[in-house]
């Protein structure tokens, strides 16, 4: 089995691909490329896949799916990810397997012992997370993806009384006062340089094991899950909130 | 020619609130043109919302894209290269298309041509006059533009004049806004002024001082509104058709004006309008009369080439891919690209 898997919901744009020659076993990387630089991923990401397609002699026709970070992230990154993947599956007939962005990332730290802790800077006072656990290569989702104020997201994680690894791009923000205030009490740790920001070999690794269960989409189908709506529309439905109140 | 292999270019266009894909045969030919509009979302918020405009994009591509090939009975294989909008636009709309086409064309091993917005407005005057050539003038108007552009040659522009505020069809949109007639404003006052007396009420001309041919619509815009101002302010009820004629005729002889003079100027034999102001029954009458009495063959596409679509974006790749135009997958939406620019 062969997974091409994109990830550009954050500040990182990935590229990957994975093998696996048979059921569950032997999986390897074949091909990785990262980049966490101020260019747009509309000008990194297709260059990316073509260095690799290149180096690696790899003929596309060949991937049996495309595994996608679908969300949440940056809106405007997350489309240039998910329009090529889209793309790729219209032009390639495959389909596109969808990793929730968070899960992905805590996928990096799989093996790891007690809680995996991602956090990404979701701005207005929130930030994006999800609590999971992971062993035996599965990963276990303890609290489903949200978009929750960094104290919530705390006080979530006490209920647990684990030990927790944080990581992700919304950790530089949040480090110090999660260690010191709000989670003073509980042995929590940072993940390190090489694993703390999205990376799409740990999105096709998990992919590769959704695209096993069968949870695969048309690439017809696929569209990011934001987890929010967008400004208008929220704006719109408190005026319409406000309206109904008054009346 | 007939010995020749036809060229087929898909073509995709997303920079601002329509979804659409189009095949197109040697640059003149539409075999299919498939648009998926928003308007009547945007409706709910009075004008284009970026953001539900790109996320809309991202929904509904793939299905567009499929209908296009589909409607025109081809597989990608039969595609020599993919044409794409890649400016001028909204960047988050933008992007969508551009990362799309470039996905498609990459893996199905295509050439990717990316195209000007306005090229592609000026290029649907090609698909229904199989005569019409270059060198000619055109006049485009819409939401985003108003150009009075000299084409030269296929890909080959001089814009002679343009907007130094509004784009004209922005005025129109704001001006319906005020008087209660809503979004698309274009076609509403269209439709209204046919009830209403273009004379009655003498809004303002602009001509801007240093250039025959640039336009300003924002001095109009504002007499429409002081106007209404004065009105309720008076207590006196204004005829909303007399209004909207009296605005639409303002607006159209600069229009016409600015054109004409161009057409003095440069000695012009053909002239072709384009853009979604384009389809105005009132510029197109005025234009065509304006364009008879000097003796100028005049050109006007089909509403449905108006408005934005890919068929027009189709057959200026066209034109772009056989003079060689091919861009790399690092292509970005370019939202302020100039035209002529690569």
């Amino acid at each position: 089995m062969r997974i091409l898997a994109l990830d550009s919901s954050g500040l990182v744009a990935g590229v990957a691909v994975l093998e696996s020659e048979n059921e569950k076993k032997d999986a390897q990387t074949i091909a990785e490329y990262t980049v966490n630089y101020k260019k747009t991923h509309s000008q990194t990401l297709l260059p990316m896949l073509d260095e690799i397609v290149k180096m690696t002699e790899l003929d596309l026709d060949t991937i049996d799916a495309i595994a996608i970070a679908s969300g949440p992230g940056s809106f405007t990154g997350l489309r240039i990810g998910s329009a090529t993947a889209k793309g790729l599956g219209l032009a390639l007939k495959k389909p596109l397997v969808e990793v929730p962005t968070l899960e992905g990332l805590a996928y990096n730290l799989c093996g790891t012992e007690g809680l995996i802790c991602p956090i990404m800077d979701a701005r207005r006072g929130q930030v994006y997370t999800g609590i999971y656990a992971c062993a035996d290569n599965e990963l276990k989702v303890m609290e489903e993806q949200m978009a929750v104020p960094i104290e919530e997201l705390a006080e979530k994680l006490k209920k647990y009384n684990q030990k927790v690894t944080f990581l992700g791009d919304g950790v530089p923000a949040f480090r110090e006062q999660l260690k010191n205030e709000l989670l003073a009490d509980m042995k929590i740790q940072f993940a390190p340089a090489h694993l703390n920001r999205q990376r799409a070999a740990a999105v096709g690794a998990l992919g590769m094991n959704y695209y096993r269960e069968g949870r695969t989409v048309t690439a017809m189908e696929h569209r990011p899950d934001y987890l929010r709506v967008s400004q208008a529309e929220r704006e719109r439905a408190e005026r319409e909130k406000k309206e109904k109140s008054g009346q | 020619m007939s010995e020749e292999k036809d060229i087929l270019i898909l073509a995709i266009e997303s920079s601002c609130d329509e979804t659409a894909a189009a095949v197109v045969k040697n640059g003149r030919e539409v075999l299919s043109n498939v648009i998926s509009s928003q308007i009547a979302l945007h409706t709910l918020y009075g004008g284009v919302v970026p953001e539900i405009a790109s996320r809309k994009h991202i929904e509904k591509i793939n299905q567009v894209i499929e209908e296009a090939l589909k409607e025109a009975e081809v597989t990608l294989e039969d595609i020599d290269a993919i044409g794409v909008t890649y400016g001028p636009g909204l960047v988050g709309a933008l992007l969508v298309g551009v990362a799309e086409a470039k996905a498609i064309a990459y893996a199905a091993k295509k050439p990717l041509v990316g195209v000007h917005h306005i090229e592609g407005h000026i290029a649907a005057n090609f698909i229904e006059h199989k005569d019409l050539e270059p060198p000619f003038f055109s006049l485009v108007v819409s939401g985003g533009h108003t150009h009075l552009v000299r084409v030269k040659d296929y890909g080959k522009f001089d814009i002679i004049g343009r907007t130094r505020d509004d784009a004209a069809g922005e005025a129109f949109d704001k001006v319906a806004r005020a008087i209660g007639l809503g979004y698309p404003g274009g076609p509403k006052i269209d439709k209204v002024s046919k009830e209403g007396n273009p004379e009655a009420i003498a809004f303002p001309r602009a001509h801007v001082e240093d250039s025959p041919y640039d336009f300003s619509f924002s001095g109009v815009k504002s007499a429409v509104l002081n106007y209404i101002n004065g009105c309720q302010m008076k207590g006196i009820e204004y005829n909303q058709a007399d209004i909207a004629a009296s605005f639409q005729k303002a607006v159209t002889d600069v229009l016409v004006a600015n054109a004409m003079h161009a057409v003095g100027e440069y000695h012009v034999d053909k002239f072709a309008i384009a853009g979604g102001v384009a389809s105005n029954s009132a510029l197109r009458a005025a234009m065509k009369k304006a364009c008879e009495e000097k003796g100028v063959q005049f050109y006007y596409p089909s509403p449905i080439y108006c408005t934005d679509n890919a068929a027009m974006i189709g057959v200026a790749a066209y034109y772009e891919y056989i003079n060689g135009t091919r861009h790399g997958w690092d292509l970005n939406a370019v939202p302020n690209l100039k035209l002529g620019e690569r």
